[in-house]
């Protein structure tokens, strides 16, 4: 009867709009960056975070390892805390640095993670104690204003 | 208990417009009743109001003893399901063809296998002539033709109480002779009683056990049809033979011919 | 004393619009009520509706979407290249497809499409009383046509708009990549790397299953109170188009704004 060709009909409509939903997740979105994977938690401390997010990217030389969690203030030190979860795959020696960058000129910020020299590797829970804060636009300007006085008056 | 259906002191209103007032009537069993009478007499309403799809305003429809509108949706579906409804021009589910239409009471209500309903259905239709069209879709058939599988449908349950409503409108002579011999036998072959909403004096008297005749909103005359056609009530008069001028009047009401061409006389 | 006479004259009118109101909801509540049961029973019936709403949607919804595509790739090209990001154009294609232009522009001509259609279809229906004799069967006719209709809408328009957006960054692929010639790898990772998949991709599909909803009841809601006249089936028609429009316009900004702020 005419059910038997409806459901074919009807089965290829369902199969193109799921593959349709499909390719947007797959293919159009950042699923790949999606690492559900098993993550280690290290903190830092920062001055100043800047524009700095949760579910920012974690690069060491470029390269993904890693995913900003929580931000949150710490108020006896008063300074920003960051947690990293960083990929197990990769271990970093304890004196590790952990820099905010920014991905081009007008671009999103991320964590930079240069690697140290010591012989034992951070652990979960493990603190990174060498941090440089983002750069303040408001600060640079002010440095290159004074840096610019400062050459006017040797000049005097 | 003789009568299947029982109305007693109807009332029924559309927003302020009074349709049906004190209407009194017996529709007993096994008997072919005709409810007669102009257009915008009320007919089709008391129709519906036995099948429960109004609600009266004051008075009460009795179905097999039970009153229809004090009825919860479980019950009147229940009631439902031994009428069967002829509407007025058939009413058959447009996307669904011949043999679908019939079967579908039998599909929705029974849990009998196919093979029993196919032959069901094609008994239904075979009694309504019309066998060997139970493929063709509903564009395809003639009015007539519509309607008589609406027919087969709503019999389709082998229903106690059948409703037809104007099942003659439209019809060519021929067809119409057939509609009429068909819902005197079905009736008589089912056992059931039969409803006849019509304005075909004809027609109906030749297949009618008892008329009403409805004007307004109300009974005025009523009897078997050897007595409507002795009747001398001026209403039925007119009906019955078809007068052009009599209770129901061929003016629309309002001025005189003499006011409106100016001719009336000055003070 | 004329305040009065405009109180009763807006009374009334405001006393349908309500009870409308009303009759629209317990409708709609009526609908999801009796689905279970439409489910069960009888599948074979949703199937059937989303072949004719769903199948018979697919060509105007993949044609439009890849003309929007194109139009996007074009268009987004000519303003990117004056800041020099050229290279972004992947990334402005999907988002601007996955986050609005796909469910709104799928519902829109859905609409137009198969609301129109349904609500005729309805309208005609209880015209021809279809439904009262459906009712006099003892069938409940909201169980019968209005749910499986329903929620062949509600699956349907996601799945269009989907196809609409997935098939619009194709678009955009052919005349960016293909026709203007930006680099195919920097189309991909941008968009990659822009578009996220929660807060783009998943809140356009949950848009669009809203949308599928409002429209799909507002064309059935308004065949099946359409009077059972010619001029009133038309004027119902029309009404599907232009309430369902502007509800999307609507539930757009309010869903934007839920979605997108932070």
């Amino acid at each position: 009867m005419q059910r038997k060709s409806l459901d074919v009909w009807v089965g290829l409509f369902i199969v193109i709009g799921v593959a349709a939903l499909m390719f947007l997740v797959l293919k159009a979105s950042n699923t790949g960056s999606l690492s559900f994977g098993k993550t280690y938690a290290i903190t830092a401390k920062f001055d100043n975070i800047g524009s700095l997010r949760p579910q920012a990217a974690v690069k060491a030389s470029g390269v993904v390892i890693g995913r900003v969690g929580e931000i949150s203030f710490d108020d006896k030190t008063y300074q920003a805390l960051v947690t990293l979860n960083m990929d197990e795959g990769y271990n970093f020696p304890k004196d590790s640095s952990a820099k905010i960058l920014t991905a081009g000129l007008l671009g999103e910020q991320y964590v930079g993670i240069e690697a140290g020299g010591d012989e034992k590797n951070l652990v979960a829970g493990d603190k990174i104690a060498r941090t440089q804060s983002a750069a303040v636009l408001e600060d640079l300007i002010n440095q290159f204003i004074y840096s610019k006085a400062a050459e006017g008056k040797k000049d005097e | 208990m003789s009568n299947l259906v029982e109305i007693r002191d109807l009332h029924f209103s559309y927003g302020k417009r009074a349709i049906l007032s004190g209407l009194s009537m017996d529709f007993p069993r096994g008997k072919v009743i005709a409810v007669m009478g102009g257009s915008g007499s009320g007919k089709t309403t008391v129709l519906r109001l036995i099948g429960g799809q109004l609600t009266p305003r004051k008075g009460q429809v009795k179905v097999q003893g039970q009153v229809v509108h004090k009825l919860n949706t479980a019950g009147l579906y229940l009631l439902r399901r031994k009428m069967g409804m002829l509407f007025q021009h058939g009413a058959l589910f447009t996307d669904l063809t011949v043999y679908e239409n019939v079967a579908f009471p039998l599909r929705e209500h029974t849990d009998l296998p196919e093979e029993l309903i196919r032959n069901l259905v094609l008994m239904k239709l075979h009694a309504v002539g019309l066998r060997n069209a139970a493929a063709l879709k509903p564009g395809e058939i003639s009015g007539g033709m519509a309607r008589r599988v609406a027919l087969a449908r709503s019999i389709a349950l082998d229903p106690e109480l059948i409703m037809y409503d104007e099942p003659f409108a439209g019809l060519d002579p021929i067809s119409m002779g057939v509609t009429a011999n068909l819902i005197r036998n079905l009736n008589t072959a089912l056992g059931s009683t039969t409803v006849l909403v019509s304005h075909d004096v004809k027609e109906c008297f030749a297949i009618a056990d008892y008329v009403y005749f409805l004007s307004q909103g109300k009974i005025v005359a009523h009897g078997t049809p050897a007595d409507m056609m002795a009747s001398t009530d001026p209403y039925v008069h007119q009906f019955v033979n078809a007068e052009a001028d009599g209770p129901v009047p061929f003016h629309y009401p309002g001025k005189s011919l003499a006011d409106d061409l100016g001719l009336g006389v000055k003070a | 004393m004329s305040v009065r006479n405009l109180l009763s004259k807006l009374g009334a009118p405001l006393r349908d619009f309500v009870e409308g109101i009303g009759f629209a909801a317990r409708t709609f509540f009526e609908i999801l009520r009796l689905s279970p049961g439409l489910i069960f029973r009888r599948p074979h019936l949703l199937v059937e509706q989303l072949h004719f709403i769903g199948n018979y949607s697919m060509v105007i919804i993949t044609l439009s979407g890849l003309f929007v595509g194109m139009v996007l790739g074009l268009q987004g090209y000519y303003t990117l290249n004056k800041y020099g990001a050229e290279q972004s154009l992947g990334l402005l294609v999907a988002l601007g497809l996955t986050r609005e232009l796909g469910p709104v522009i799928t519902a829109l001509l859905f609409a137009g499409r198969a609301g129109t259609s349904l609500t005729a279809e309805i309208g005609l229906m209880k015209a021809g009383e279809q439904l009262s004799a459906m009712e006099m069967m003892a069938v409940n006719p909201i169980q019968r046509v209005l749910a499986p209709r329903f929620w062949a809408g509600v699956i349907s328009v996601p799945l269009l708009a989907s196809v609409f957006s997935a098939v619009g960054v194709m678009g955009g692929y052919l005349v960016g990549v293909q026709l203007i010639g930006v680099d195919e790898g920097a189309f991909w990772s941008q968009m990659q790397g822009g578009v996220d998949l929660f807060k783009d991709v998943l809140n356009g599909f949950v848009k669009s299953i809203v949308f599928g909803v409002a429209i799909t009841f507002i064309a059935l809601y308004q065949g099946y109170q359409a009077r059972p006249t010619p001029e009133d089936v038309a004027r119902a028609t029309t009404r599907t188009v232009v309430i369902s429009s502007l509800m999307v316009w609507w539930l757009d900004f309010m869903l934007t704004a839920l979605m997108f702020s932070k």
